[in-house]
């Protein structure tokens, strides 16, 4: 039993320049219905070290983001436009063959459900061995020896025999633990999570995401943590984006973002959710209506049908303009700085209990 | 494994017993009496009477059927065409010949068109899968699909004498379908048997290649294929490591129905082309109302179906570990 | 299309609870049985899903039922509504016992038990109008309302936040949200007294939960009908219910009333996943603390459950006892009337942090010693 001490583990590297940047990216699928513009514009950064929580519903394009900056979408009916750096390098416009060295090596992903993320057929062990030997050259005796050494560190008791056992002899947690080992093998810059503990029971989605922290501060690696779920985030995240139909909506350090929040979508997220130590008598404050279709966005601010804030900004701007995200600490919301700050405080802070 | 095994064959024994039953009282059913046919153009009723106790034909049918079943395990000397050693399905009423030996006799040519055809129909369909999964979307893929599509839908009776006409009797290429013995000519074996062949992997190769093509698509899109694909494994390790584990279970499901349904009787190619296979012994059992025989063709082609069903469901094992521990 | 809510404001003189018990359950059991053996497969075992719970729901009560993944309480919903036969124990309804009630018998109460299912893409018929989904329970029960089916229905539409002229449509023209109202009205449209609802918004986004939330709640208070409230996530059960029973592999192991569950629990387990639950601090007082408790591993397998206590072989204070002795579900002293707890070694009534955390797991407790 121990205390853990919350300091940021890994050293920023001197020049502090993102590790990942993506500017203005624009990703859609070819569908029969139509043209899906599931992410229109976002630009983001990623420190080493640190861990950025992006936070939006289903289809506000938070997991396509993160298969795109792997490659990993199908090209044959996805269009990406658009920049993503990674340590300098240009991967929208990689080889194949070059994306392929990067991926488990210098970015590795983690996937939600670690029953269907993993393959059925091969051992863990063999899973995870994989890419040591592809990305260091190590053979298959050394990779294997680092496959158990790795599923010890992650909390996998009796490493050694459990390497030979299939993921569907593991439990739940365990897979999602083999998973992380699988991630971690080569030792990462960047750790992609695409929520990584929602298929888990909260006990153990506790261990994992404290598992994930400390081996962040053994490994140093910059972690980009999808989720739908704001406490998950809170607990998570040094940075917080939060994202709606495609957009960034706002960003901000997770005291900003969670303490102060300006735009009117992430006051309704946080309205919406119930804690534990909430207010009782008032009822949950729901967003009207229910995200739009990616076919045919809103035209200006995408979140305007859902906003109660429109008759604030005053004329047509909600639904002609879309409003635009600044870099650092900025939300895309036509309302004034100051509109956004006296509403928080004086209207939708109160309701927070 | 072994325990799944064991009761998988003592399931298989009681499914035969229970279609030999089924069979004896359809064959019963019909309006047709064997012994008719064997009586001749003398027929008068004294003969039809000895014809009939001679066969057996008088007894009752319960006794009839378990006379069956006692010759089939432990054979018999009671017939008068001579002994019957197990397992016996007694002498054909109209050939006269004892069952399984005639059986026996027809097996090569149908394992040789069998397992010829499938080498072939394998080698091309799921190569050509392949490909069109490997290249989805291209134009190799929409030729392979749109060809594979049309060929799948043609029939052995109708390619059969097609191929016959054109590349034997017109143009003189290949040899007439005919079985010659492999040990005794190897050579006059593969060009007897080419044509069967080429019809028989044409139409199976075909669906072969449109179930190799969806189910490695089908698998591509799998998510722990792209968790693969996520930790750097090249595109040909994560085609040919993952996806076509996964693939491999609907494959070896239907080759192994297809095999033991060949290997039974491949009932229209053989009549097709003549060939003196178990296929073609079963029209002829129909045909005469040849008791005995029928039942032997039955009862063999049915285990042959049980055996491969057993043995996919073994491969299921080797292939899944999911079902090894089940 | 928005579908903002149309139900009126809520009111804090809610109906209280009458007191007088709707629904009873003693020592409810469902083992599903293991097959194996050789050469002939016979039950070699059991899965012991639900073993033993007793609880009641009283007329217009919302009770809550949390508990993590196999832990019994889905399976018990639908124990309750008889679509799972008991293996053993008494289910009493309105003082008659139901247990085993023929489908016939069942007949007149089928329509006062109602359900509300997670899934609300496929708890819906995809070929029937929404109309002819929210009709059907009058239809097989033979109900003919006042204003005729159609009527009713449009009502029923109205009530749950749907637009009535929607009549006609199917259920893949309505999102998530809209479908899970649909489940809603379907389940009101008998004007049941029970409603058992397994999971009915971990399906849905944050943004919409929180309407069907709302919307159960108003339905809850304004007709007064009781809840039997079954979901993982403990701040939704908070939420809604006025009473919480928390449960274990197939064993209710704390109940009481919101507040003592939630701020004065006593069982470790309690604690645990209090403690596990990740919360926004929207406090300005950053050292404003909870405990931190991280159990180790997994929940154990329910086909061959721990002796004694369940909890035992995840418990930090487990000792001799727990392994011999199962713990009576009692009230234990220093707790309210009402609010039981299955333990021999029970945790101070507090949810604040503690000197030390709580790391079990040993992977995490290794990390965190260097």
């Amino acid at each position: 039993m121990t205390t853990l001490t919350k300091e940021a583990g890994a050293p920023s590297p001197a020049d502090a320049g993102a590790f990942l940047s993506v500017r203005d990216l624009h990703v859609s699928f070819k569908t029969e219905d139509g043209i899906v513009r599931a992410v229109d514009g976002l630009s983001f950064d990623v420190q080493r070290g640190k861990t950025l929580g992006i936070v939006g519903e289903s289809g506000s394009g938070k997991s396509v983001t993160n298969l795109t900056i792997l490659g990993l979408h199908n090209p044959m009916f996805t269009t990406v436009e658009g920049e993503i750096l990674l340590d300098g390098q240009e991967l929208t416009t990689a080889r194949e063959s070059d994306l392929e060295k990067l991926r488990g090596n210098k970015v590795a992903m983690i996937f939600q459900d670690p029953l269907t993320a993993l393959s059925p057929y091969y051992t863990v062990g063999r899973q995870i061995a994989e890419p040591y030997m592809k990305h260091m050259g190590a053979s298959k005796k050394v990779a294997w020896a680092r496959a158990v050494e790795m599923l010890g560190k992650v909390g996998i008791p009796n490493p050694k025999e459990r390497a030979k056992d299939y993921p569907h002899q593991f439990s739940g947690g365990m897979r999602q633990r083999a998973m992380i080992a699988m991630a971690l093998v080569c030792d990462p810059d960047l750790l992609i999570a695409d929520e990584p503990t929602t298929a888990l029971d909260v006990t153990v989605q506790a261990q994992i995401l404290d598992l994930l922290k400390d081996l962040q501060q053994e490994f140093g690696s910059g972690i980009v943590f999808i989720t739908h779920d704001l406490g998950v985030i809170a607990d998570m995240a040094d940075d917080i984006m939060v994202m709606y139909a495609g957009n960034a909506v706002e960003r901000g350090t997770t005291n900003e973002v969670l303490r102060s929040p300006q735009h009117p979508y992430t006051w309704g997220l946080l309205n919406s959710m119930p804690r534990l130590d909430s207010d009782l008598g008032a009822p949950l404050a729901p967003i009207p209506g229910a995200p739009p279709s990616l076919l045919n966005p809103p035209s200006g601010c995408r979140f305007h049908p859902r906003c109660t804030f429109q008759d604030r900004v005053g004329g047509t701007r909600c639904v002609t303009e879309r409003p635009l995200l600044a870099p650092d600490r900025a939300s895309a919301c036509h309302l004034t700085a100051d509109q956004k700050r006296s509403i928080f405080i004086e209207e939708i802070k109160p309701r927070l209990g | 494994m072994l325990r799944f095994l064991v009761r998988r064959f003592l399931g298989a024994i009681v499914i035969l017993f229970l279609l030999s039953i089924v069979t004896f009282l359809l064959f019963f059913g019909m309006p047709r009496d064997p012994g008719l046919l064997m009586c001749g153009k003398t027929c008068n009723p004294t003969s039809l009477a000895n014809i009939h106790h001679v066969l057996g034909l008088d007894k009752p049918i319960t006794t009839q059927y378990w006379i069956f079943l006692k010759n089939l395990v432990m054979g018999s000397n009671g017939f008068a065409q001579g002994p019957c050693p197990a397992p016996c399905f007694g002498y054909s009423y109209h050939t006269n010949d004892q069952v399984w030996a005639t059986l026996i006799d027809r097996l090569p040519t149908t394992i040789s068109l069998t397992l010829g055809g499938a080498f072939f129909f394998l080698l091309i369909g799921l190569g050509t899968g392949l490909l069109a999964a490997w290249k989805r979307g291209t134009l190799i893929d929409k030729t392979a699909t749109a060809g594979a599509m049309v060929l799948s839908s043609m029939q052995i009776y109708f390619l059969g004498p097609l191929a016959l006409a054109l590349l034997v009797y017109q143009t003189h290429l290949f040899d007439k379908p005919a079985y010659n013995n492999f040990t005794a000519n190897p050579v006059s074996w593969f060009s007897g048997l080419i044509i069967p062949w080429v019809v028989l992997s044409t139409i199976f190769a075909a669906q072969y290649t449109r179930m190799a093509r969806s189910a490695m698509i089908e698998q591509l899109q799998e998510e722990h294929v792209r968790t693969a694909k996520a930790k750097g494994m090249s595109r040909r390790y994560v085609f040919f490591r993952y996806a076509w584990r996964g693939s491999l279970i609907p494959i070896v499901t239907i080759f192994g129905i297809d095999l033991g349904a060949l290997l039974g009787g491949a009932i229209i190619t053989e009549y097709t082309f003549s060939l003196p296979g178990l296929g073609n012994l079963a029209v002829q059992a129909v045909f005469f109302s040849d008791l005995p025989l029928l039942l032997g063709v039955m009862i063999f082609s049915a285990t042959m179906i049980l055996l491969f069903n057993i043995i996919v469901d073994a491969c299921y094992a080797f292939i899944d570990p999911r079902v090894r521990l089940a | 299309m928005t579908e903002d809510l149309v139900l009126p404001a809520p009111r804090d003189a809610a109906p209280e609870v009458s007191g007088d018990p709707l629904l009873v359950v003693e020592g409810l059991t469902k083992h599903f049985p293991v097959k194996g053996g050789f050469p002939i497969r016979r039950t070699v075992g059991a899965v012991q899903a639900v073993d033993g719970i007793d609880l009641t729901v009283h007329v217009g009560e919302s009770f809550g039922l949390v508990g993590e993944s196999g832990c019994g309480k889905s399976t018990t919903g639908r124990l309750i509504t008889r679509l799972l036969e008991p293996s053993a124990g008494k289910i009493t309804y309105s003082g008659q016992d139901i247990t085993h009630a023929s489908r016939k018998q069942l007949a007149p109460i089928r329509s006062e038990i109602q359900m509300i299912f997670q899934d609300p893409y496929s708890s819906l018929n995809p070929r029937q109008t929404v109309g002819k989904i929210i009709s059907g329970p009058m239809e097989i029960n033979g109900i003919q309302p006042a204003g005729g089916r159609e009527g009713r229905v449009r009502e029923l539409l109205e009530i749950v936040g749907l637009n009535p002229e929607h009549y006609n449509r199917f259920p893949h023209e309505f999102s998530g949200g809209q479908r899970q109202r649909i489940g809603v009205a379907r389940a009101l449209a008998l004007e049941p007294k029970l409603i058992v609802a397994d999971e009915p918004v971990s399906a849905l986004d944050v943004s919409i939960q929180a309407q069907v939330v709302n919307l159960l709640q108003e339905v809850q208070r304004e007709l007064g009908i009781a809840f039997l409230f079954i979901a993982h996530d403990l701040a939704v059960v908070r939420h809604f219910s006025h009473r919480v029973a928390v449960m274990y592999l197939g064993k209710i192991i704390e109940v009481g009333d919101r507040d003592s569950i939630y701020t004065r629990p006593r069982h470790p387990y309690t604690h645990a996943l209090l403690s596990a639950v990740p919360e926004v601090n929207l406090g300005d007082d950053e050292t404003v603390g909870r405990e931190r408790i991280r159990l180790a591993g997994d929940v154990p397998s329910p086909i061959n459950p721990p002796t004694g206590c369940r909890f035992r072989t995840r418990c930090w204070k487990a000792q001799d006892k727990c392994a011999t002795e199962e713990p009576p579900l009692i009230q234990i002293s220093g707790n309210l009337a009402g609010h039981l707890t299955a333990c021999h070694f029970p945790e101070e009534p507090t949810i604040e942090a503690r000197d030390e955390d709580i790391v079990l797991d040993p992977a995490l407790a290794a990390l965190e010693e260097s």
